[in-house]
């Protein structure tokens, strides 16, 4: 082997990479449902597949369980081609969408089901069932069957199952989909628990980007078979790359503008901008826009008129609608009571981050 | 909702349905097995005299029991047909699915007495069967037992039955939700495991009434042994037919039509038990 090769492979190896998607594709006749991803899922990370219906985020995690082939690509992990093993032949086990529980099996058999095909003598299977029933809590309904169980219990008892084999990578498809929302909340933050707990790599898939941004360590925005980004949830909100990505990742406000002489202009907003001159779009947060409260505004900072058209009161926020010569902009300010007529706003030019089309 | 008039004017058809044409029926079956008859006149007289002669002429009880032998087997093996064909259909075929599903359903369409007949043709001493063999130098002269025996009314019987096992099957396997496939499979098991872990139990409520169906059939049919069944291969409705026609005595006809239906009866609380049992929802 070449002191080059063995480098890289030293390299891949000590940075933890625990899954590599190598110029993955997929269709499904003519339909092209995902066209040439390449991702790295590093060891003991929580990643999240984020997208719409339809962006292919099912597709990708399905690839990786075993349920579809890719039509071209590699997927390895640890150092293991993975694409061409059968499902059961991976140490990948997942969570699927609507829990896929065993209806025939009580909750202790539906959790027993990885270790009994696979022949664990009886008294392991006793010891490794009680342990995974005890790690979601779920010990006082091992006998009862899964018809009987909640939303939430069904989930654990899912959980437990798809980690009783000791999986290398956890697979979660939209796991939290069918739950009302409190206690999606509660499982949000019972999963995150779990995950740091047990130390295995999330590869978890959902449509809902507060889910995401709360779960991860990072996300990958899937849109229409494409990697739109992939960051971690803070620097996918500050520095989105693309206008898609700007407003699906949060709220945002979008200024279709020009660049002339170091300043941007976009109607009768103006504030300082490098770049070359010409077209461009820039995405400003509403929570970067506040209410004017100085006399002088400081270096680098806009400083717009706007009247007020609407205003939602949200609890510990309120969500502004205001019209700035035609424009309508999106602020968000703390709580401060009801507000009328024109007001005077600022925002700081680094806030107005370039993005693509 | 409803009033009280448009209630009972809903239900009144199909109360005097089952009344007129189910409930008599038995009843009069019924009572004339308490009946007898007496050089030629039915004779209103109860007595259990019928069922004594049922369960002490052995005649009736071999004929019982050879019916069940051939219902039994018919079952069996309508569902060595009919499974793996519900099984194939419903996982593997894919593209070919409507279309063989059609050509399940197709004999449906056909007369029984038609295939009846195309068996006896099949089958007979002259028949395409054993023309085949005999060119094919395997046999010298027609191999009798081919029609006119048990063997001949099963085979009918298995045709003709097939395709009311294999639906009822078909139709559990295709309410098997595929993600239970996928997620055995997840968890380390190989198609033949997760078929005997998961599609054959979750199937159990389809291949109890497709067996069903076949055994409370077969047990009824009278055609069959008719056509193909000849003297050895008579059945227990051929008795009950000869009963009440050519050997005009009613009562003991009925008495063995109220044990069939007894047998039935039994038969189907029994496997409505079992399904019931065997089903997750």
């Amino acid at each position: 082997m070449s002191s080059a090769a063995n480098a890289i492979e030293t390299a891949a190896s000590t940075s933890g990479v625990l899954l590599e998607v190598r110029g993955v594709a997929k269709s499904f006749g003519a339909r092209n449902v995902l066209g040439n991803i390449s991702l790295n899922i590093a060891q003991g990370e929580f990643l999240t597949l984020l997208g719409e219906s339809g962006s292919g985020k099912t597709t990708l995690l399905r690839l990786v369980a075993g349920f579809e082939e890719p039509t071209a690509g590699e997927i390895w992990m640890s150092g293991q081609r993975l694409d061409v093993l059968p499902p059961y032949k991976r140490r990948v086990n997942t969570v699927f969408q609507h829990y896929a529980l065993f209806p025939h099996l009580t909750v202790r058999e539906n959790v027993a089901y990885g270790l009994r095909v696979k022949k664990t003598s009886r008294a392991q299977i006793g010891g490794r069932v009680d342990e995974a029933l005890r790690t979601v809590k779920m010990q006082e309904f091992a006998d009862s069957r899964p018809s009987k169980l909640s939303g939430g219990q069904q989930q654990r008892v899912a959980l437990a199952r798809a980690l009783i084999n000791r999986p290398l990578l956890l697979l979660l498809d939209e796991p939290l989909s069918a739950l009302d929302a409190n206690l999606r909340k509660q499982m949000q933050s019972e999963l995150k628990a779990l995950q740091r707990e047990i130390g295995i790599t999330f590869l978890f898939v959902t449509h809902d980007q507060e889910e995401a941004m709360v779960l991860s360590d990072r996300i990958a925005l899937l849109r229409d078979g494409a990697l739109e980004q992939v960051a971690s949830p803070r620097e996918i909100y500050a520095h989105p790359a693309t206008a898609y990505t700007a407003q699906f990742i949060g709220q945002t406000n979008l200024l279709r503008g020009e660049i002339l002489d170091g300043m941007a202009r976009c109607g009768a907003l103006e504030w300082p901008a490098d770049g070359p001159r010409g077209a461009a779009l820039f995405s400003l947060r509403p929570e970067a826009i506040r209410l004017a409260s100085e006399a002088v505004v400081p270096p680098g900072t806009a400083r717009f008129r706007a009247a007020l058209q609407q205003q939602f009161f949200s609890g510990a926020s309120e969500l502004l609608e205001v019209n700035c010569g035609g424009q309508l902009l999106r602020v968000r300010i703390s709580a401060r009571g009801p507000l009328s007529g024109e007001h005077e706003f600022v925002f700081s030019a680094t806030d107005a981050i370039r993005v693509q089309e | 909702m409803y009033s009280r008039a448009y209630k009972t004017l809903v239900s009144l058809p199909p109360l005097l349905w089952v009344g007129l044409f189910l409930l008599l029926p038995y009843a009069l079956v019924f009572a004339h097995s308490f009946w007898a008859v007496h050089d030629g006149v039915l004779l209103h007289r109860w007595n259990f005299e019928n069922y004594v002669t049922l369960f002490s002429k052995p005649v009736y009880i071999e004929v019982l029991l050879r019916t069940m032998r051939i219902a039994a087997s018919v079952t069996l093996c309508s569902l060595l047909l009919g499974y793996p064909l519900a099984y194939y259909l419903s996982f593997h075929a894919e593209a070919r699915k409507e279309l063989l599903y059609q050509l399940v359903i197709v004999p449906l369409w056909v007369s029984y007495l038609v295939r009846g007949y195309a068996w006896k043709t099949i089958l007979g001493s002259e028949g395409v069967l054993n023309a085949f063999l005999q060119y094919l130098h395997l046999t010298h002269e027609p191999v009798a037992f081919l029609l006119y025996s048990p063997f001949a009314v099963v085979l009918m019987l298995t045709h003709i039955y097939t395709p009311f096992v294999f639906l009822p099957i078909y139709a559990a396997l295709e309410h098997i939700p595929r993600s239970l496939v996928e997620a055995s499979a997840d968890l380390g098991a190989g198609s033949v495991q997760t078929f005997l872990r998961v599609i054959l139990p979750l199937s159990i409520p389809g291949l109890l009434a497709g067996a069903t169906f076949a055994f409370v059939l077969s047990l009824g049919d009278f055609l069959a042994p008719l056509l193909v069944g000849g003297a050895s291969g008579t059945m227990i409705a051929n008795i009950v037919q000869s009963l009440f026609g050519a050997a005009y005595d009613w009562p003991l006809g009925a008495a063995i039509s109220v044990c069939i239906l007894i047998i039935t009866i039994s038969l189907l609380f029994l496997s409505e038990r079992l399904e019931k049992r065997w089903s997750f929802k």
